[in-house]
């Protein structure tokens, strides 16, 4: 994975450059994605309450949803963060304005977040308690749409009281994941040149220049490594004076070897993301009602349950297991590493499966439902409009022949990928016998696999 | 160890090739059931028959209008609470196929699923064979080729 290996896109793409540093590019994608955003939550306000003909419920959680997690993530890592919706209003306050590099300071208390929060904790266990009352909120339009509000407003009082983009980098449950997933995307931005960067005294990607804002993600881009949590905002192409940012195409699933920066709360985010998937494909593809029952809160004893099980899953179960896999691999490889260090790095074998797992759950949900979209652009309320000759149309399953294969080869490509993974982090802690601590982890990962073929096809 | 490692290796894909051998068919059958559909589940929630079997059957609703659209053969019916309807088909493709409901009958609808599997399904059996086979190839690939690689030097990066 040498570095040598990259495409340096901005240089072959001058007209690309040249958009990306334009100060209007970012803000008009966020108007159109805050105005479909909005819509989403007016629809869930004011609109029919059944899911399956609301925009809502259709636009966000299948078409976005399918959009992030299918094309977005695997493809372009964080490129959904650099035009999401959700922390504009609070950054346009904090700026005091939309497009223009306001002189001066940001507008806000500018208190400093806790050190201690300086992690992927919260976003762990946001996403965990969003992903309890998926049910209720995945369905529900009015529900739906009063998260969707919280987030925003959650994101504006946090832009008031702390500088740049704390809501994203340290509390939105969505960006935690798109910061996990987006470690085997196959592009980046980095400096061309990290000793040019390190020489270079006023650091204006830090602090910011006439050009553009210091990063709002608070990361030095300087020497950024990983594309966890470098946000595509694009500041620092628009502030570099040595022209040194760029974006790369590189190997896939490049910054899962960076073991430097591997750490337990992204490795929590790996268990979670992947327990939750398995969890999402039994309750709500599954065909145990009395499941789906337990998830809607039909009654609160069993509701209890069901949440109690999931947390436990999420965060002892699997990584229990996989804590078990990883004595038994540092003792048949006889590696000498400290056992959390070995459990941390070995974890982020676990993200090619989880987004693989992701991606097969999501194709069996959204090919399915996917109709419903062209129906509720024409009725957004479902009020009886018909505004593009669409609102008629029938319910119909695409490709339902198709799913099973993909789903097969997704997981399947997503297995290897995790096991490659493995054997390299194996590698780094004992050269001579990376294949022994690689053993274990192939059998836990197979047997995970299996599990979520079984789910699909069995 | 390498020649046990090579040994499990092989077993693994003489099981993932057994699990891609034709099975034995058997005389086709009648299965006649009753799905009851209610909010949000299929009762029964999975039906497994054998393919060419001829599969009758008695679709009730106990609340709400519901309806079974079964994928893979495109058959759809809907159904009213208190008037049973009758669906006929001949299981003749092999595999797992969701039947769903059809008509928005609430919150959870597009998550009332149920399940029927035609045996010997033959596209899991060749799922589970293609992963162990590729698991396989893959450890193989590992122990043959990558491990001398690793001898001199690892590839990732720890200051």
């Amino acid at each position: 994975m040498a570095a040598d290996t990259r495409v340096d896109v901005l240089r072959r793409l001058p007209l690309l450059a040249r958009l990306l540093k334009s100060r209007a590019f970012q803000p008009a994608l966020m108007l159109l994605t805050l105005f479909v955003f909005t819509l989403a939550i007016l629809t869930g306000w004011f609109g029919t309450p059944a899911g399956s003909r609301n925009f809502g419920i259709v636009f966000v959680w299948i078409v976005w949803w399918a959009l992030l997690i299918v094309i977005l993530v695997p493809f372009f890592g964080r490129l959904w963060c650099m035009i999401c919706p959700i922390p504009a209003p609070g950054e346009w306050l904090q700026r005091r304005g939309i497009i223009r590099r306001a002189p001066g300071k940001l507008r806000s208390l500018h208190r400093r977040w806790d050190r201690r929060l300086k992690n992927m904790w919260l976003q762990n266990f946001g996403f965990l308690t969003i992903a309890t009352f998926s049910a209720i909120i995945l369905t529900r339009p009015n529900i739906s749409a009063w998260v969707l509000f919280g987030f925003i407003v959650l994101a504006i009082v946090l832009s008031l009281i702390f500088d740049n983009r704390v809501f994203c980098r340290y509390v939105c449950p969505v960006g935690g994941f798109i910061g996990l997933y987006a470690m085997m995307a196959p592009i980046e931005l980095r400096a061309r040149d990290c000793a040019a960067c390190k020489a270079h005294r006023t650091k204006d990607c830090v602090t910011g220049s006439a050009a553009g804002y210091g990063c709002p993600w608070m990361v030095y881009p300087g020497n950024l490594q990983r594309n966890t949590y470098c946000g595509l905002c694009m500041e620092c192409l628009k502030t570099c004076p040595k022209d040194n940012i760029t974006i790369r195409v590189r190997p896939v699933g490049a910054d899962l070897l960076v073991m430097k920066e591997h750490r337990l709360d992204e490795a929590y985010k790996a268990f979670i993301m992947l327990a939750c998937a398995l969890l999402y494909s039994v309750v709500l593809l599954g065909p145990w009602g009395w499941l789906k029952d337990a998830a809607n809160m039909e009654s609160l004893p069993a509701w209890a349950a069901y949440a109690a099980a999931f947390w436990g899953i999420n965060l002892l179960v699997l990584p229990g297991m996989f804590g078990g896999v990883t004595i038994i691999a540092r003792f048949a490889a006889k590696q000498t590493a400290p056992l959390r260090q070995l459990f941390i790095d070995y974890a982020y074998a676990l993200v090619p499966l989880g987004l693989a797992a992701w991606i097969a759950f999501s194709l069996g949900f959204v090919f399915a439902n996917g109709s419903y979209a062209l129906s509720v652009i024409s009725d957004p309320f479902g009020w009886g409009w018909n505004l593009f000759g669409t609102a008629e149309l029938s319910w119909t399953p695409i490709l339902p022949g198709a799913v099973n294969l993909l789903q097969m080869g997704v997981l399947t490509g997503g297995l290897l990928f995790g096991i490659n993974v493995i054997h390299r982090v194996a590698a780094h802690h004992s050269p001579g016998r990376a294949l022994h601590a690689t053993l274990p982890f192939a059998g836990l990962l197979t047997t995970l696999t299996l599990v979520f073929l079984w789910l699909y096809l069995g | 160890m390498r020649m046990v490692l090579y040994a499990s290796l092989l077993v693994i894909a003489l099981v993932a090739l057994w699990l891609l051998l034709p099975t034995q068919s058997q005389a086709a059958t009648t299965h006649h059931v009753t799905i009851d559909a209610a909010q949000y589940e299929f009762s029964p929630g999975r039906i497994e028959v054998a393919q060419g079997d001829e599969v009758i059957i008695t679709l009730t609703a106990s609340d709400v209008v519901h309806g079974l659209y079964l994928d893979g053969y495109d058959i759809e019916q809907q159904v009213l609470p208190g008037v049973s309807q009758q669906i006929r088909f001949f299981a003749d493709q092999p595999g797992k196929f969701r039947y769903r409901c059809s008509v928005s009958c609430g919150a959870l609808h597009p998550f009332m699923i149920g399940e029927l599997v035609v045996s010997s399904n033959a596209p899991f059996r060749q799922a589970v064979a293609a992963v162990l086979l590729a698991v396989a190839g893959s450890i193989f690939y590992l122990s043959r080729f990558r491990s001398s690689q690793n001898e001199q030097g690892s590839e990732t990066t720890r200051a």
